[in-house]
């Protein structure tokens, strides 16, 4: 008798055991999580307390000083005069350019993709993509560096670094293109083909309507990858004090600025006004897409 | 009209032939912007330690940089395994469908937006004085504080694969777990991962694929010593930040010593991303 009531509690302890074990692996799970998400909570919370205090509208219609202008604020415990204008315009011009170079051939290798599915070709084709994906951004700066500052514009230039950028886009608007082609239900296209509609046809009327969010969110999401890139462009576009819109012309941006301002200790108050903007942006673009993507599955 | 079938294809087809071409423009690009340094000093390029832009006594040789590029990533995977995998189980497996998964989710896909000079001010303004305040190293720089910056940055990456693959594990299986009386932690080390082990490897490689490559962050950071690091806390410099720093004074042989570890850098993450995307094709 007694030696099963011994028995019992030790097959009750080894469950209790068992079941604190769960427990404290659970638990672990639990705070391992909650440190893997902190890093945004603080990040957004430093961008948030210490760049409010300069961000009034003159941050975004004045171009940024120079050093002696914020060093002359901070002798008299000012905020720093003057904005990010040439900053803004300047990743505006080079996103719109990259995007130009890079949604028309992206989406046109997409399609290929998708036409061409099993064939050798295009395995090879997808494999590229993925190789270019992976090539680190300054890599694709160097590259930009040689083909576009040394070959065509002679110098630092908005349309070498908005290569570099479109460069970097190309990989992610090709696949976003495809998988959205692939869940396009092949009757629909099958039905335009059956009405003897031409195959350019079905791509503007059929393919390009049907999958219009997909392609999109696809390209948003491939801007937001690129807006805030600051190595390719420390190669290509070098940056400018004023506001400029010619492409063959040295250009700023907000992350050349960011750069620019955190290495001038007369400037460094900026940094944290400029990244909280850029993180505006990037996040607004991320808010549409999930938008979007979110309106499509309803 | 008669050939506007042929027409769209021949248009399809020399767009996918751009992107064929362009890589291999830059392979060449690269290529034959290293020729005069491997000229110079052959092999030795790879295998020296010596990195002197003084004229005259002029030395180049990529191996801190190299030895600096998989040390600091290797730290990031090390410290990012742990925190991204259970952010997975908690995705996947724990809060699977719930809303906090959802919450949980998309705060791990902000991380993957943020931009990396951002990272840089961060690591530089927050965690480099907390390196300094916790006495690993004086001034806070070094590969150690790049490694932690980068594996917050790659955590997204490797969060996102090995969630999907977590989840693809079979219910039956999970199920027959349970019903043997299998506690959660059971299933998941003796079910989920032994299931999923190959996916989960490959989405670290990619990870590491992408942590080779980062610039900004880490030239803020690791210190830009051209040394090999000889400790955790020493700083160092990596191929990516080598060229972000020295490319706007470079000319002559200096400037095909970075284009040649440019070229480096291309070969190293084209073969880890290579392994790991062969390996998640093995899966499908």
């Amino acid at each position: 008798m007694i030696s099963l009531i011994i028995k019992t509690k030790k097959y009750l302890k080894g469950i209790n055991t068992r079941i604190l074990k769960n427990q404290i692996f659970a638990g672990v799970v639990f705070v391992f999580s909650f440190i893997t998400i902190s890093p945004i909570v603080l990040i957004i919370y430093k961008l948030i307390s210490k760049g409010y205090k300069q961000i009034n509208l003159a941050f975004f219609t004045e171009i940024a000083p120079d050093t002696y202008e914020a060093m002359i604020a901070l002798g008299n415990n000012k905020i720093i005069p003057g904005g990010i204008l040439n900053g803004i315009t300047g990743t505006l011009l080079m996103v719109a350019l990259a995007s130009i170079i890079a949604i028309p051939i992206g989406l046109l290798i997409g399609i290929f993709l998708y036409e061409n599915n099993k064939k050798k070709y295009a395995n090879i084709v997808r494999d590229i993509t993925d190789i270019i994906q992976g090539v680190p951004s300054i890599v694709l700066g160097l590259i930009a560096y040689f083909w576009v500052v040394k070959g065509i514009t002679h110098g630092f230039s908005a349309l070498a670094g908005s290569f570099a950028l479109g460069v970097m886009m190309l990989p992610l608007i090709i696949r976003s293109t495809e998988e959205t082609l692939k869940m396009i239900p092949e009757t629909i296209k099958e039905a335009g083909l059956a009405l003897g509609v031409p195959y350019h046809k079905i791509i503007l009327r059929v393919l390009i309507p049907t999958g219009f969010s997909g392609l999109l969110t696809g390209i948003l999401l491939a801007i937001s990858r690129i807006i805030g890139e600051t190595a390719p462009l420390m190669l290509t576009a070098l940056g400018s004090m004023g506001v400029n819109y010619n492409i063959e012309k040295p250009t700023s941006a907000v992350p050349l600025l960011i750069w620019e301002f955190y290495n001038d200790p007369n400037m460094v108050d900026l940094i944290w006004s400029s990244s909280l903007i850029l993180m505006i942006f990037v996040l607004i673009l991320n808010l549409i897409s999930k938008h979007i993507i979110a309106k499509k599955n309803n | 009209m008669l050939n506007s079938e042929k027409n769209t294809k021949i248009l399809l087809f020399l767009a996918s032939l751009t992107i064929v071409l362009m890589a291999s423009g830059m392979v060449l690009t690269l290529i034959n912007g290293s020729i005069p340094i491997f000229k110079e000093f052959g092999i030795n390029f790879i295998f020296s330690t010596k990195w002197n832009p003084t004229e005259g006594k002029e030395a180049y040789g990529a191996l801190p940089f190299i030895a600096g590029t998989i040390i600091t990533s290797i730290i990031a995977i090390l410290i990012c395994f742990p925190l991204a995998f259970s952010t997975s189980l908690f995705i996947g497996e724990y809060y699977r469908g719930k809303k906090l998964a959802k919450i949980v989710g998309t705060m791990v896909d902000m991380l993957a937006g943020i931009p990396s000079i951002v990272y840089g001010l961060w690591g530089f303004y927050v965690l480099r004085p907390l390196i300094v305040d916790l006495g690993f190293n004086s001034q806070g720089y070094g590969i150690f504080t790049a490694g932690i910056i980068l594996a917050i940055m790659i955590i997204p990456y490797a969060t996102s694969i090995t969630t999907e693959i977590i989840m693809m594990v079979s219910n039956d299986l999970k199920e027959a777990g349970y019903s043997l009386g299998a506690t959660r932690k059971d299933v998941i080390l003796q079910i989920i991962i032994p299931n999923a082990r190959s996916g989960i490897f490959s989405s670290y490689i990619l990870a590491f694929g992408r942590a080779l490559g980062e610039t900004m962050a880490v030239t803020m950071l690791i210190g830009n010593t051209n040394i090999i690091p000889k400790s955790i806390f020493d700083t160092g410099n990596t191929m990516a930040s080598v060229i972000a720093n020295q490319f706007g004074e470079a000319d002559g042989l200096k400037l095909s010593a970075l284009i040649a570890i440019g070229l480096l850098l291309f070969v190293i993450t084209g073969l880890i991303n290579g392994t790991g995307k062969l390996l998640i094709r093995k899966l499908s």
